[in-house]
Protein backbone atom coordinates (compact mmCIF):
# COMPACT_ATOMS: atom_id res chain seq x y z
CA UNK A 1 0.00 0.00 0.00
CA UNK A 2 1.34 3.40 -0.91
CA UNK A 3 2.35 5.47 2.07
CA UNK A 4 0.23 8.54 2.37
CA UNK A 5 1.98 11.92 2.69
CA UNK A 6 1.34 13.34 6.11
CA UNK A 7 2.47 16.83 5.32
CA UNK A 8 0.83 19.10 2.79
CA UNK A 9 2.68 19.84 -0.41
CA UNK A 10 2.40 23.54 0.25
CA UNK A 11 4.31 23.24 3.50
CA UNK A 12 6.76 20.73 2.08
CA UNK A 13 7.64 23.15 -0.68
CA UNK A 14 8.84 25.70 1.82
CA UNK A 15 12.57 25.16 2.32
CA UNK A 16 13.74 24.62 5.90
CA UNK A 17 15.35 27.61 7.58
CA UNK A 18 19.08 27.73 6.86
CA UNK A 19 19.94 29.10 10.27
CA UNK A 20 18.49 26.29 12.39
CA UNK A 21 21.81 24.48 12.49
CA UNK A 22 23.50 27.51 14.03
CA UNK A 23 21.31 27.05 17.07
CA UNK A 24 22.81 23.63 17.68
CA UNK A 25 26.36 24.88 17.23
CA UNK A 26 25.84 27.81 19.61
CA UNK A 27 24.19 25.56 22.18
CA UNK A 28 27.41 23.54 22.36
CA UNK A 29 29.73 26.54 22.76
CA UNK A 30 30.67 28.98 25.50
CA UNK A 31 31.56 32.64 25.16
CA UNK A 32 29.69 33.28 21.93
CA UNK A 33 28.97 36.91 21.09
CA UNK A 34 25.82 36.99 19.06
CA UNK A 35 25.27 39.62 16.40
CA UNK A 36 22.63 37.27 15.08
CA UNK A 37 19.70 38.47 17.10
CA UNK A 38 16.74 40.24 15.58
CA UNK A 39 15.42 42.17 18.53
CA UNK A 40 16.36 44.98 20.93
CA UNK A 41 18.75 44.24 23.80
CA UNK A 42 16.73 46.53 26.03
CA UNK A 43 14.15 45.09 28.34
CA UNK A 44 10.71 46.68 27.84
CA UNK A 45 10.72 50.03 29.70
CA UNK A 46 9.51 49.53 33.25
CA UNK A 47 6.41 51.73 33.06
CA UNK A 48 5.14 49.62 30.15
CA UNK A 49 5.87 46.36 32.00
CA UNK A 50 4.22 47.80 35.08
CA UNK A 51 1.07 48.58 33.06
CA UNK A 52 0.96 44.94 31.94
CA UNK A 53 1.35 43.74 35.54
CA UNK A 54 -1.34 46.15 36.72
CA UNK A 55 -3.75 44.87 34.06
CA UNK A 56 -3.29 41.35 35.46
CA UNK A 57 -3.88 42.59 38.99
CA UNK A 58 -7.09 44.26 37.88
CA UNK A 59 -8.25 41.06 36.23
CA UNK A 60 -7.93 41.93 32.54
CA UNK A 61 -7.53 38.30 31.57
CA UNK A 62 -10.44 37.82 29.14
CA UNK A 63 -10.70 38.08 25.36
CA UNK A 64 -10.96 41.52 23.81
CA UNK A 65 -12.87 42.47 20.66
CA UNK A 66 -11.49 40.61 17.65
CA UNK A 67 -10.25 43.96 16.41
CA UNK A 68 -8.44 44.64 19.68
CA UNK A 69 -9.26 46.99 22.56
CA UNK A 70 -10.95 50.10 21.21
CA UNK A 71 -8.83 52.27 23.51
CA UNK A 72 -5.69 50.83 21.94
CA UNK A 73 -7.05 51.33 18.41
CA UNK A 74 -7.86 54.93 19.28
CA UNK A 75 -4.30 55.44 20.52
CA UNK A 76 -2.92 53.88 17.32
CA UNK A 77 -5.18 56.14 15.22
CA UNK A 78 -3.92 59.16 17.17
CA UNK A 79 -0.32 58.03 16.71
CA UNK A 80 -0.76 57.65 12.93
CA UNK A 81 -2.42 61.08 12.75
CA UNK A 82 0.30 62.82 14.72
CA UNK A 83 3.22 61.06 13.04
CA UNK A 84 2.03 60.69 9.47
CA UNK A 85 -1.06 62.90 9.24
CA UNK A 86 -3.11 59.81 8.40
CA UNK A 87 -6.78 59.50 9.29
CA UNK A 88 -7.82 55.94 10.14
CA UNK A 89 -11.18 55.17 11.70
CA UNK A 90 -10.30 53.20 14.85
CA UNK A 91 -13.57 51.29 14.67
CA UNK A 92 -13.32 50.10 11.09
CA UNK A 93 -9.87 50.61 9.66
CA UNK A 94 -7.54 49.23 12.33
CA UNK A 95 -6.87 45.71 13.51
CA UNK A 96 -4.64 44.75 16.43
CA UNK A 97 -2.53 41.72 15.48
CA UNK A 98 -0.23 39.25 17.18
CA UNK A 99 2.90 41.05 16.04
CA UNK A 100 3.59 42.27 12.54
CA UNK A 101 4.32 38.64 11.67
CA UNK A 102 0.63 37.85 11.91
CA UNK A 103 -0.15 41.07 10.07
CA UNK A 104 1.96 39.94 7.08
CA UNK A 105 0.21 36.59 7.01
CA UNK A 106 -3.28 38.09 7.31
CA UNK A 107 -2.61 40.73 4.66
CA UNK A 108 -1.40 38.15 2.16
CA UNK A 109 -4.15 35.63 2.85
CA UNK A 110 -6.78 38.37 2.63
CA UNK A 111 -5.79 39.51 -0.86
CA UNK A 112 -3.97 36.69 -2.68
CA UNK A 113 -5.80 34.28 -4.99
CA UNK A 114 -4.06 31.06 -6.08
CA UNK A 115 -1.33 31.93 -8.52
CA UNK A 116 -1.36 35.66 -7.79
CA UNK A 117 2.08 37.20 -7.80
CA UNK A 118 3.55 39.30 -5.02
CA UNK A 119 6.61 41.41 -5.72
CA UNK A 120 9.15 41.36 -2.90
CA UNK A 121 12.51 43.18 -2.76
CA UNK A 122 15.43 40.77 -2.36
CA UNK A 123 16.87 40.55 0.28
CA UNK A 124 13.96 40.95 2.68
CA UNK A 125 12.65 39.52 5.90
CA UNK A 126 12.29 35.74 5.68
CA UNK A 127 8.56 35.46 6.26
CA UNK A 128 7.46 37.47 3.22
CA UNK A 129 8.17 34.78 0.66
CA UNK A 130 7.01 31.86 2.81
CA UNK A 131 3.75 33.56 3.80
CA UNK A 132 3.10 34.39 0.15
CA UNK A 133 3.52 30.72 -0.76
CA UNK A 134 1.37 29.60 2.18
CA UNK A 135 -1.32 31.99 0.95
CA UNK A 136 -1.23 30.21 -2.44
CA UNK A 137 0.63 33.01 -4.15
CA UNK A 138 3.88 33.24 -6.04
CA UNK A 139 6.68 35.43 -4.76
CA UNK A 140 8.55 37.45 -7.34
CA UNK A 141 11.86 38.76 -6.00
CA UNK A 142 13.18 42.12 -7.17
CA UNK A 143 16.94 42.33 -6.77
CA UNK A 144 18.40 45.20 -4.76
CA UNK A 145 22.11 45.95 -4.66
CA UNK A 146 24.73 47.57 -2.50
CA UNK A 147 25.37 50.07 -5.34
CA UNK A 148 21.91 51.49 -4.66
CA UNK A 149 22.20 51.05 -0.86
CA UNK A 150 19.77 48.10 -1.12
CA UNK A 151 16.86 50.36 -1.98
CA UNK A 152 14.36 48.93 -4.44
CA UNK A 153 13.98 50.76 -7.75
CA UNK A 154 10.47 51.42 -9.07
CA UNK A 155 11.59 50.57 -12.61
CA UNK A 156 12.77 47.13 -11.45
CA UNK A 157 9.36 46.52 -9.90
CA UNK A 158 7.65 47.78 -13.05
CA UNK A 159 9.58 45.28 -15.21
CA UNK A 160 8.19 42.33 -13.23
CA UNK A 161 4.54 43.27 -13.36
CA UNK A 162 2.14 41.14 -15.38
CA UNK A 163 -1.63 40.55 -15.25
CA UNK A 164 -1.17 38.12 -12.33
CA UNK A 165 0.63 40.65 -10.15
CA UNK A 166 -1.50 41.49 -7.15
CA UNK A 167 0.70 43.26 -4.67
CA UNK A 168 4.07 44.72 -3.74
CA UNK A 169 5.38 43.83 -0.28
CA UNK A 170 7.79 46.44 1.07
CA UNK A 171 9.72 46.21 4.31
CA UNK A 172 11.56 49.50 4.94
CA UNK A 173 13.51 50.26 7.08
CA UNK A 174 14.73 46.91 5.89
CA UNK A 175 15.64 43.75 7.69
CA UNK A 176 18.37 42.55 6.91
CA UNK A 177 20.06 45.48 5.16
CA UNK A 178 19.08 48.51 7.24
CA UNK A 179 18.14 50.32 4.02
CA UNK A 180 15.62 53.17 4.18
CA UNK A 181 13.64 54.38 1.16
CA UNK A 182 13.31 58.14 0.81
CA UNK A 183 10.12 59.90 -0.19
CA UNK A 184 11.08 60.45 -3.85
CA UNK A 185 11.84 56.78 -4.39
CA UNK A 186 8.63 55.73 -2.70
CA UNK A 187 6.63 58.17 -4.85
CA UNK A 188 7.95 56.35 -7.91
CA UNK A 189 6.85 53.01 -6.44
CA UNK A 190 3.47 54.58 -5.66
CA UNK A 191 3.11 55.65 -9.28
CA UNK A 192 3.75 52.07 -10.43
CA UNK A 193 1.24 50.70 -7.91
CA UNK A 194 -1.34 53.23 -9.07
CA UNK A 195 -0.78 52.55 -12.76
CA UNK A 196 -1.18 48.79 -12.32
CA UNK A 197 -3.84 48.90 -9.60
CA UNK A 198 -1.69 47.01 -7.12
CA UNK A 199 -1.98 46.72 -3.37
CA UNK A 200 1.09 47.67 -1.37
CA UNK A 201 1.70 45.84 1.87
CA UNK A 202 4.09 48.04 3.82
CA UNK A 203 5.79 46.50 6.85
CA UNK A 204 6.97 49.52 8.82
CA UNK A 205 7.79 47.84 12.12
CA UNK A 206 11.21 49.56 12.15
CA UNK A 207 9.80 53.01 11.36
CA UNK A 208 10.99 54.58 14.61
CA UNK A 209 14.52 53.30 14.22
CA UNK A 210 15.93 55.70 11.63
CA UNK A 211 19.12 57.71 11.93
CA UNK A 212 19.51 61.16 10.44
CA UNK A 213 16.77 60.58 7.86
CA UNK A 214 13.00 60.83 7.87
CA UNK A 215 10.84 57.78 7.63
CA UNK A 216 8.12 58.17 5.01
CA UNK A 217 5.00 56.15 5.69
CA UNK A 218 3.88 54.63 2.41
CA UNK A 219 0.18 55.14 3.17
CA UNK A 220 0.80 58.87 3.61
CA UNK A 221 1.79 59.34 -0.04
CA UNK A 222 -0.89 60.96 -2.25
CA UNK A 223 -3.56 58.44 -3.23
CA UNK A 224 -1.83 55.55 -1.44
CA UNK A 225 -3.94 55.18 1.71
CA UNK A 226 -6.65 53.42 -0.31
CA UNK A 227 -4.28 50.79 -1.68
CA UNK A 228 -1.90 50.31 1.24
CA UNK A 229 -2.01 47.76 4.01
CA UNK A 230 0.13 49.48 6.62
CA UNK A 231 1.67 47.15 9.20
CA UNK A 232 3.18 48.49 12.36
CA UNK A 233 4.14 47.14 15.73
CA UNK A 234 5.49 47.65 19.19
CA UNK A 235 8.34 45.13 19.19
CA UNK A 236 11.20 47.21 17.88
CA UNK A 237 10.38 50.76 19.01
CA UNK A 238 9.36 49.85 22.56
CA UNK A 239 11.49 46.71 22.98
CA UNK A 240 8.33 44.59 23.28
CA UNK A 241 9.15 41.62 21.04
CA UNK A 242 7.93 38.96 23.45
CA UNK A 243 4.59 40.66 23.98
CA UNK A 244 3.65 39.85 20.38
CA UNK A 245 1.74 42.92 19.38
CA UNK A 246 1.27 44.81 16.14
CA UNK A 247 -1.45 46.39 14.08
CA UNK A 248 -2.75 46.69 10.55
CA UNK A 249 -4.27 49.83 9.06
CA UNK A 250 -6.13 49.70 5.76
CA UNK A 251 -9.53 50.30 4.15
CA UNK A 252 -12.57 48.94 5.91
CA UNK A 253 -12.97 46.28 3.21
CA UNK A 254 -9.43 44.93 3.67
CA UNK A 255 -9.46 45.15 7.48
CA UNK A 256 -12.77 43.28 7.48
CA UNK A 257 -11.21 40.53 5.34
CA UNK A 258 -8.12 40.31 7.54
CA UNK A 259 -10.28 40.24 10.66
CA UNK A 260 -12.19 37.25 9.25
CA UNK A 261 -9.01 35.17 9.28
CA UNK A 262 -7.77 36.65 12.54
CA UNK A 263 -11.00 35.81 14.40
CA UNK A 264 -10.76 32.14 13.46
CA UNK A 265 -7.06 31.73 13.99
CA UNK A 266 -6.17 34.10 16.85
CA UNK A 267 -9.46 35.37 18.24
CA UNK A 268 -7.63 38.44 19.52
CA UNK A 269 -4.18 39.63 20.51
CA UNK A 270 -3.14 39.02 24.14
CA UNK A 271 -5.09 41.35 26.43
CA UNK A 272 -2.21 42.03 28.82
CA UNK A 273 -0.01 43.06 25.88
CA UNK A 274 -2.72 45.35 24.57
CA UNK A 275 -3.02 47.05 27.95
CA UNK A 276 0.75 47.55 28.05
CA UNK A 277 0.77 48.89 24.50
CA UNK A 278 -1.72 51.62 25.42
CA UNK A 279 0.78 52.77 28.01
CA UNK A 280 3.60 52.58 25.48
CA UNK A 281 1.78 54.84 23.03
CA UNK A 282 0.71 57.28 25.72
CA UNK A 283 4.00 57.64 27.61
CA UNK A 284 6.74 55.80 25.76
CA UNK A 285 8.18 58.53 23.58
CA UNK A 286 11.10 59.52 25.81
CA UNK A 287 12.33 55.94 26.06
CA UNK A 288 12.04 55.43 22.30
CA UNK A 289 14.26 58.44 21.73
CA UNK A 290 16.80 57.28 24.30
CA UNK A 291 17.02 53.85 22.69
CA UNK A 292 17.32 55.34 19.19
CA UNK A 293 20.17 57.60 20.36
CA UNK A 294 21.95 54.58 21.82
CA UNK A 295 21.46 52.46 18.68
CA UNK A 296 22.79 55.31 16.59
CA UNK A 297 26.07 55.36 18.54
CA UNK A 298 26.48 51.63 18.17
CA UNK A 299 25.59 51.83 14.48
CA UNK A 300 28.42 54.27 13.84
CA UNK A 301 30.90 52.10 15.75
CA UNK A 302 29.78 48.98 13.89
CA UNK A 303 29.88 50.53 10.41
CA UNK A 304 33.31 52.07 10.96
CA UNK A 305 34.62 48.89 12.57
CA UNK A 306 33.43 46.66 9.73
CA UNK A 307 34.88 48.95 7.06
CA UNK A 308 38.17 49.17 8.99
CA UNK A 309 38.60 45.39 9.03
CA UNK A 310 37.89 45.17 5.31
CA UNK A 311 34.24 44.14 5.28
CA UNK A 312 32.76 46.84 3.07
CA UNK A 313 29.61 48.16 4.59
CA UNK A 314 27.26 50.81 3.23
CA UNK A 315 25.81 53.14 5.81
CA UNK A 316 22.46 51.73 6.92
CA UNK A 317 20.02 54.42 7.97
CA UNK A 318 17.41 52.29 9.68
CA UNK A 319 16.55 49.26 11.84
CA UNK A 320 19.50 47.88 13.85
CA UNK A 321 21.35 45.91 11.23
CA UNK A 322 24.51 46.33 9.21
CA UNK A 323 24.96 44.29 6.07
CA UNK A 324 28.65 44.08 5.23
CA UNK A 325 30.02 42.46 2.11
CA UNK A 326 32.18 39.44 2.86
CA UNK A 327 33.29 38.97 -0.73
CA UNK A 328 36.89 39.91 0.14
CA UNK A 329 37.18 36.61 2.02
CA UNK A 330 36.17 34.48 -0.96
CA UNK A 331 33.76 32.58 1.29
CA UNK A 332 30.05 32.14 0.72
CA UNK A 333 27.89 33.87 3.30
CA UNK A 334 26.94 30.52 4.76
CA UNK A 335 30.58 29.39 5.07
CA UNK A 336 31.57 32.74 6.50
CA UNK A 337 28.89 32.58 9.22
CA UNK A 338 29.69 29.00 10.15
CA UNK A 339 33.47 29.42 10.27
CA UNK A 340 33.25 32.72 12.10
CA UNK A 341 31.14 31.03 14.72
CA UNK A 342 33.40 28.00 15.06
CA UNK A 343 36.72 29.85 14.91
CA UNK A 344 35.96 33.14 16.67
CA UNK A 345 32.70 32.47 18.47
CA UNK A 346 30.83 35.33 16.84
CA UNK A 347 27.37 34.62 15.46
CA UNK A 348 26.05 36.48 12.42
CA UNK A 349 23.32 35.57 9.94
CA UNK A 350 24.23 34.62 6.37
CA UNK A 351 22.77 37.16 3.94
CA UNK A 352 21.53 34.33 1.73
CA UNK A 353 18.93 33.54 4.41
CA UNK A 354 17.07 36.62 3.20
CA UNK A 355 17.19 35.94 -0.54
CA UNK A 356 19.62 35.27 -3.34
CA UNK A 357 20.77 38.87 -3.43
CA UNK A 358 21.92 38.52 0.16
CA UNK A 359 24.63 36.09 -0.93
CA UNK A 360 28.05 37.62 -0.35
CA UNK A 361 26.83 39.50 2.72
CA UNK A 362 26.10 38.78 6.37
CA UNK A 363 23.69 40.49 8.71
CA UNK A 364 25.24 41.89 11.89
CA UNK A 365 22.84 43.26 14.47
CA UNK A 366 24.07 46.12 16.64
CA UNK A 367 21.31 45.79 19.24
CA UNK A 368 23.90 44.54 21.68
CA UNK A 369 26.16 46.25 24.21
CA UNK A 370 29.00 48.46 23.03
CA UNK A 371 31.51 46.23 24.82
CA UNK A 372 30.25 43.19 22.91
CA UNK A 373 30.26 45.06 19.62
CA UNK A 374 33.88 46.10 20.16
CA UNK A 375 34.91 42.58 21.14
CA UNK A 376 33.03 41.07 18.18
CA UNK A 377 34.71 43.48 15.77
CA UNK A 378 38.12 42.51 17.09
CA UNK A 379 37.38 38.81 16.66
CA UNK A 380 35.97 39.41 13.19
CA UNK A 381 39.09 41.39 12.30
CA UNK A 382 41.28 38.40 13.23
CA UNK A 383 39.04 36.12 11.20
CA UNK A 384 39.15 38.32 8.11
CA UNK A 385 42.95 38.58 8.31
CA UNK A 386 43.21 34.80 8.19
CA UNK A 387 40.69 34.37 5.41
CA UNK A 388 41.43 37.22 3.07
CA UNK A 389 41.28 35.81 -0.44
CA UNK A 390 44.63 35.82 -2.20
CA UNK B 1 27.50 68.49 21.42
CA UNK B 2 25.80 67.46 24.67
CA UNK B 3 26.01 63.89 23.38
CA UNK B 4 29.75 63.93 24.16
CA UNK B 5 29.00 64.62 27.83
CA UNK B 6 26.19 62.06 27.97
CA UNK B 7 28.62 59.41 26.76
CA UNK B 8 31.31 60.46 29.26
CA UNK B 9 28.79 60.61 32.08
CA UNK B 10 27.96 56.96 31.40
CA UNK B 11 31.54 55.83 30.84
CA UNK B 12 34.36 58.22 31.62
CA UNK B 13 36.88 55.82 30.08
CA UNK B 14 35.60 56.34 26.54
CA UNK B 15 38.40 57.86 24.50
CA UNK B 16 37.95 60.90 22.25
CA UNK B 17 38.47 58.55 19.28
CA UNK B 18 35.62 56.30 20.41
CA UNK B 19 33.38 59.27 21.11
CA UNK B 20 34.10 60.70 17.66
CA UNK B 21 33.03 57.43 16.05
CA UNK B 22 29.94 57.09 18.22
CA UNK B 23 28.72 60.61 17.54
CA UNK B 24 30.02 61.34 14.06
CA UNK B 25 31.62 64.53 15.44
CA UNK B 26 35.18 65.14 14.10
CA UNK B 27 37.91 63.98 16.51
CA UNK B 28 39.56 67.41 16.79
CA UNK B 29 36.25 68.94 17.80
CA UNK B 30 35.62 66.24 20.43
CA UNK B 31 39.07 66.78 21.92
CA UNK B 32 38.65 70.54 21.94
CA UNK B 33 35.21 70.32 23.57
CA UNK B 34 36.46 68.03 26.34
CA UNK B 35 39.55 70.14 26.97
CA UNK B 36 37.47 73.30 27.28
CA UNK B 37 34.94 71.56 29.55
CA UNK B 38 37.72 70.35 31.83
CA UNK B 39 39.17 73.82 32.14
CA UNK B 40 35.90 75.67 32.76
CA UNK B 41 34.63 73.04 35.25
CA UNK B 42 31.79 71.84 33.01
CA UNK B 43 33.50 68.50 33.64
CA UNK B 44 34.22 68.59 37.38
CA UNK B 45 36.10 65.32 37.62
CA UNK B 46 36.15 61.72 36.40
CA UNK B 47 35.17 59.20 39.01
CA UNK B 48 34.42 55.52 39.50
CA UNK B 49 31.34 54.15 41.21
CA UNK B 50 32.48 51.52 43.67
CA UNK B 51 30.25 49.12 45.53
CA UNK B 52 32.14 49.26 48.84
CA UNK B 53 29.92 46.58 50.36
CA UNK B 54 31.63 44.09 48.05
CA UNK B 55 35.02 45.08 49.41
CA UNK B 56 33.84 44.61 52.96
CA UNK B 57 34.79 48.14 53.85
CA UNK B 58 32.32 49.68 56.22
CA UNK B 59 31.12 53.17 55.39
CA UNK B 60 28.44 54.95 57.34
CA UNK B 61 26.24 57.34 55.45
CA UNK B 62 23.58 59.61 56.84
CA UNK B 63 21.23 62.23 55.55
CA UNK B 64 21.16 65.20 57.91
CA UNK B 65 18.14 67.41 57.42
CA UNK B 66 19.19 70.90 58.49
CA UNK B 67 16.83 73.74 59.23
CA UNK B 68 18.59 77.10 59.06
CA UNK B 69 17.86 80.80 59.35
CA UNK B 70 18.56 82.57 56.08
CA UNK B 71 20.68 85.68 56.41
CA UNK B 72 20.16 89.12 55.02
CA UNK B 73 21.65 89.61 51.49
CA UNK B 74 23.15 86.12 51.22
CA UNK B 75 20.09 83.95 51.95
CA UNK B 76 21.13 80.35 52.47
CA UNK B 77 24.47 80.59 50.69
CA UNK B 78 26.66 81.68 53.59
CA UNK B 79 25.48 78.98 55.96
CA UNK B 80 25.59 76.39 53.16
CA UNK B 81 29.22 77.32 52.53
CA UNK B 82 30.10 76.95 56.21
CA UNK B 83 28.68 73.48 56.05
CA UNK B 84 30.01 72.26 52.70
CA UNK B 85 33.55 73.17 53.62
CA UNK B 86 33.59 70.25 56.08
CA UNK B 87 34.97 67.20 54.25
CA UNK B 88 32.47 64.98 56.11
CA UNK B 89 29.63 66.77 54.30
CA UNK B 90 29.89 64.85 51.04
CA UNK B 91 26.87 66.36 49.29
CA UNK B 92 24.92 69.50 50.19
CA UNK B 93 21.66 70.56 48.56
CA UNK B 94 19.28 73.42 49.24
CA UNK B 95 15.81 71.96 49.01
CA UNK B 96 12.21 73.03 49.36
CA UNK B 97 9.86 71.67 52.02
CA UNK B 98 10.01 71.22 55.74
CA UNK B 99 13.73 71.75 56.10
CA UNK B 100 16.31 73.69 54.11
CA UNK B 101 19.59 71.88 53.58
CA UNK B 102 20.02 68.20 52.86
CA UNK B 103 23.52 67.19 53.94
CA UNK B 104 24.84 63.73 53.12
CA UNK B 105 27.46 62.87 55.69
CA UNK B 106 29.95 60.04 55.46
CA UNK B 107 32.13 58.56 58.18
CA UNK B 108 33.82 55.34 59.26
CA UNK B 109 31.51 54.69 62.18
CA UNK B 110 28.09 55.75 63.38
CA UNK B 111 29.80 57.42 66.25
CA UNK B 112 31.91 59.51 63.93
CA UNK B 113 28.90 60.65 61.87
CA UNK B 114 26.87 61.42 64.98
CA UNK B 115 29.81 63.35 66.40
CA UNK B 116 30.09 65.46 63.27
CA UNK B 117 26.40 66.35 63.37
CA UNK B 118 26.22 67.11 67.07
CA UNK B 119 29.58 68.81 67.50
CA UNK B 120 30.18 70.55 64.17
CA UNK B 121 26.92 70.90 62.29
CA UNK B 122 24.27 71.54 64.92
CA UNK B 123 26.13 74.24 66.91
CA UNK B 124 26.74 76.42 63.82
CA UNK B 125 25.27 79.86 64.02
CA UNK B 126 22.10 79.98 61.94
CA UNK B 127 21.36 76.26 62.30
CA UNK B 128 17.99 75.91 64.03
CA UNK B 129 17.93 72.15 64.22
CA UNK B 130 18.95 68.87 62.60
CA UNK B 131 17.34 65.47 62.03
CA UNK B 132 19.73 62.67 61.13
CA UNK B 133 18.72 59.56 59.13
CA UNK B 134 21.23 56.76 58.84
CA UNK B 135 21.38 54.93 55.53
CA UNK B 136 20.55 51.24 55.90
CA UNK B 137 20.74 49.85 52.40
CA UNK B 138 21.48 51.08 48.90
CA UNK B 139 19.17 49.70 46.25
CA UNK B 140 19.96 52.02 43.40
CA UNK B 141 22.41 54.85 43.05
CA UNK B 142 22.86 57.32 40.22
CA UNK B 143 20.81 55.13 37.89
CA UNK B 144 22.67 51.92 38.75
CA UNK B 145 20.87 49.07 40.49
CA UNK B 146 23.36 47.75 43.08
CA UNK B 147 22.53 44.09 42.50
CA UNK B 148 22.74 44.60 38.74
CA UNK B 149 19.90 44.58 36.30
CA UNK B 150 18.65 41.48 34.61
CA UNK B 151 19.30 41.74 30.89
CA UNK B 152 17.04 40.54 28.13
CA UNK B 153 16.73 36.79 27.68
CA UNK B 154 17.15 36.47 23.96
CA UNK B 155 17.63 33.56 21.64
CA UNK B 156 21.03 34.07 20.02
CA UNK B 157 19.94 33.53 16.43
CA UNK B 158 16.80 34.99 14.97
CA UNK B 159 16.07 36.24 11.46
Amino acid sequence: MKKRDLISKRVKDIPPSGIRRFFDIIASMDGVISLGVGEPDFVTPWHIREAGIYSLEKGYTSYTSNYGLLELREEIARYLKVRHNLDYDPERELLVTVGVSEGVDLALRAIVNPGDEVIIPDPSYVSYTSCTVLAGGVSVPVPTTIENDFKVKAQDIDKRINPRTKAILLGYPNNPTGAVMDREELLKVAEVAQRHSLIVISDEVYERLVYGVEHTCFASLPGMKERTILLGGFSKAYAMTGWRLGYAAATEEIIEAMMKIHQYTMMCAPTMAQMAAIKALKDGEAQVQEMVAEYNQRRRVMVKGLNDIGLTCFEPRGAFYTFPSIKSTGLSSDEFAERLLLEERVAVIPGSTFGQCGEGYVRCCYATSMAEIEEALERMGNFVKRHRAI
Amino acid sequence: MNEIFRILEQDARKTPEQIATMTGIPLAQVEETIKKAESDRTILKYKTMVNWDKLGEEQVWALAEVKVTPQRDVGFDAIAERIYRFPEARTVYLISGTYDLAVFVVGKTMHEVAGFVSEKLAPLEGVQGTVTHFLLKRYKEDGEIMDGEEGPKRVPIMP
